[in-house]
């Protein structure tokens, strides 16, 4: 097998810790004053939440400790943004652009 | 701090080419209706029109460029330059085959300090290990090799590229690339001698650890128009392979990306070709020519300007050949009073002129065209024939067997 490849669906829960690869980039795009995420032959366009989770996401960092530093950003409630949290981190690792 | 709400995340394909997501919502139309109001978002660089392979569904002119037309390293340079200031985000470095160009690192390396994100689409026969792993260095951000058929089936690969040795050189080619951890992409042109092999060949794509994989049945323009008999599936082929293609995308979720582009002989609506003329692309040939579509010169009577004579940023405001069919006011009827008139723009414009002689009539792609019917019919008829001969992709247009020209159907202008 191929180095690297991901084989397996990677599974997100609260214990990833999540990493954004190389080659996806998250970029200020001051043509058009906005946060994108640029991948093979794709454009992401993320909201401000989605902006900052993803800069949160090291490799170091689980997703449990993302979830708790945004309840205490935001002064929400944990249970809630950590279910979001994964479901957004799991559509996005289905399409390539965060690694488990 | 703002109240917390839900993360979201649109996500739009890079329209390029005759590419469409595989998926297709509406929230994509937006955004790309948004990042294209101001600036292309792509910029399609055919550095060259040499190749080595001679694929008869060639997406490159009838009537290739010649090398001693080509821009310089300097002119490519200042064309990268000029495409981050214009506000292009994505370079797909193309051909012909764009490893034949010498100068590709520098290249690369200028795109990618202007901050673009650098694709490089090669058939991946010429390259060695060193030049890839300058090319890593030169900051280039992913890889797309061609494939002809799985490797299973090295003979009909081959012969369909007419390079022979090409499906095991890709294969090493693609270890190369994820040895050096860059992301793949597998591109596999779909047509009636691979067409029984889609699983096969999304198999392969998986193990050659590509992340993405294109199952791309072929678009009928150029070289593939005059090999559309050789080339056309029978739309049960066609049906057969859609839903291997939709089971493996549920199968292989989270393992690999399946993108589908369908034949539009096939298809229900028109594409949004180029996703819309002159909105999200720009192609810049091997001579410098800019247009708003890679087959655009097809048109003939349009205009084009050369980045040696005009900046970038001019060309694609105001130039006379992406203006001509820019958003929807040059429409004709049905198209102009049509409700999806900004979602498929009328469909493809080379098509329209081929098969009509307007380029701004319908796409005969469109059921709504008047010539639609028998446009759609000559799939059924020439997909159930026996093939003819490829007339491979050369120089000079000349293949072993040319067939006979097809008449042109008549103008519904």
């Amino acid at each position: 097998m191929a180095e690297g490849a991901q084989r397996v669906r990677a599974i997100i829960d609260a214990a990833t810790r999540p990493v954004v690869p190389p080659h996806i980039k998250l970029r200020h795009d001051a043509a058009r004053g906005r946060w994108i995420i640029l991948a093979p032959e794709r454009l992401f366009d993320p909201d401000d939440v989605a902006v900052e989770v993803l800069k949160l996401c090291d490799g170091e960092r689980t997703v449990a400790d993302i979830a708790e530093y945004l309840a205490k950003e935001y002064n929400a409630p944990i249970v809630e943004i950590q279910t979001d949290v994964i479901e957004m981190l799991q559509d996005l690792a289905d399409k390539g652009v965060v690694k488990a | 701090m703002n109240e917390y709400s839900p993360a979201h995340i649109k996500e739009t394909a890079m329209p390029l080419g005759a590419r469409q997501p595989g998926e297709e919502d509406k929230d994509s139309t937006e955004i790309a209706d948004e990042a294209c109001a101001r600036a292309p978002i792509g910029l399609l660089a055919e550095l060259t029109h040499r190749c080595p392979l001679q694929c008869p569904y060639c997406s490159n002119p009838v009537e290739l460029e010649r090398v001693n037309t080509e821009l310089t390293t300097e002119e490519w340079q200042s064309v990268m330059r000029q495409a981050a200031e214009l506000g292009i985000l994505q370079i797909h470095l193309s051909g012909g085959e764009p490893t034949a160009r010498r100068d590709l690192v520098d290249i690369v390396k200028t795109a990618a300090d202007a901050g673009l994100y650098t694709n490089l689409i090669t058939a991946a026969v010429l390259l060695k290990r060193e030049q890839l792993e300058q090319l890593k260095e030169a900051g280039l951000d992913h890889v797309q090799i061609s494939i002809q058929d799985s490797d299973a089936r090295p003979e009909n690969a081959d012969r369909i590229g007419g390079y022979k040795g090409g499906s095991a050189k890709k294969k090493i080619v693609a270890g190369w690339v994820r040895e050096l951890g860059m992301p793949l992409t597998i591109n596999a042109p779909i047509h009636r001698h691979n067409v029984d092999n889609v699983e096969g060949i999304i198999n392969y794509a998986v193990e050659l650890g590509a992340d993405r994989v294109e199952i791309a049945h072929v678009q009928y323009y150029a070289w593939a128009l005059k090999n559309r008999a050789a080339l056309m599936p029978t739309r049960e082929q066609f049906n057969v392979a859609a839903k291997i293609v939709e089971k493996a995308r549920e199968d292989l979720k989270g393992i690999i990306v399946i993108d589908s582009v369908v034949p539009d002989y096939y298809a229900k609506y028109p594409k949004p070709c180029m996703g819309g003329w002159g909105r999200g692309i720009i192609n810049v040939t091997p001579s410098g020519r800019v247009l708003p579509c890679h087959a655009a010169e097809s048109i003939t009577g349009l205009e084009f300007d050369n980045v040696k004579d005009k900046p970038l940023a001019e060309v694609w405001l105001e130039g006379e050949a992406f203006q001509k069919y820019r958003g929807t006011d040059w429409m004709k009827e049905p198209c102009r009073s049509c409700s999806r008139r900004e979602i498929d723009y009328g469909g493809c414009r080379c098509q329209a002129f081929a098969l009509t002689g307007d380029a701004a009539n319908t796409d005969p792609a469109c059921s709504l065209s008047p010539v639609h019917a028998q446009w759609a019919k000559v799939a059924e008829v020439e997909s159930h024939e026996t093939p003819p001969e490829f007339i491979y992709r050369r120089p000079g247009g000349a293949g072993p067997k040319p067939s006979a020209q097809k008449k042109p159907v008549p103008s519904d202008a």
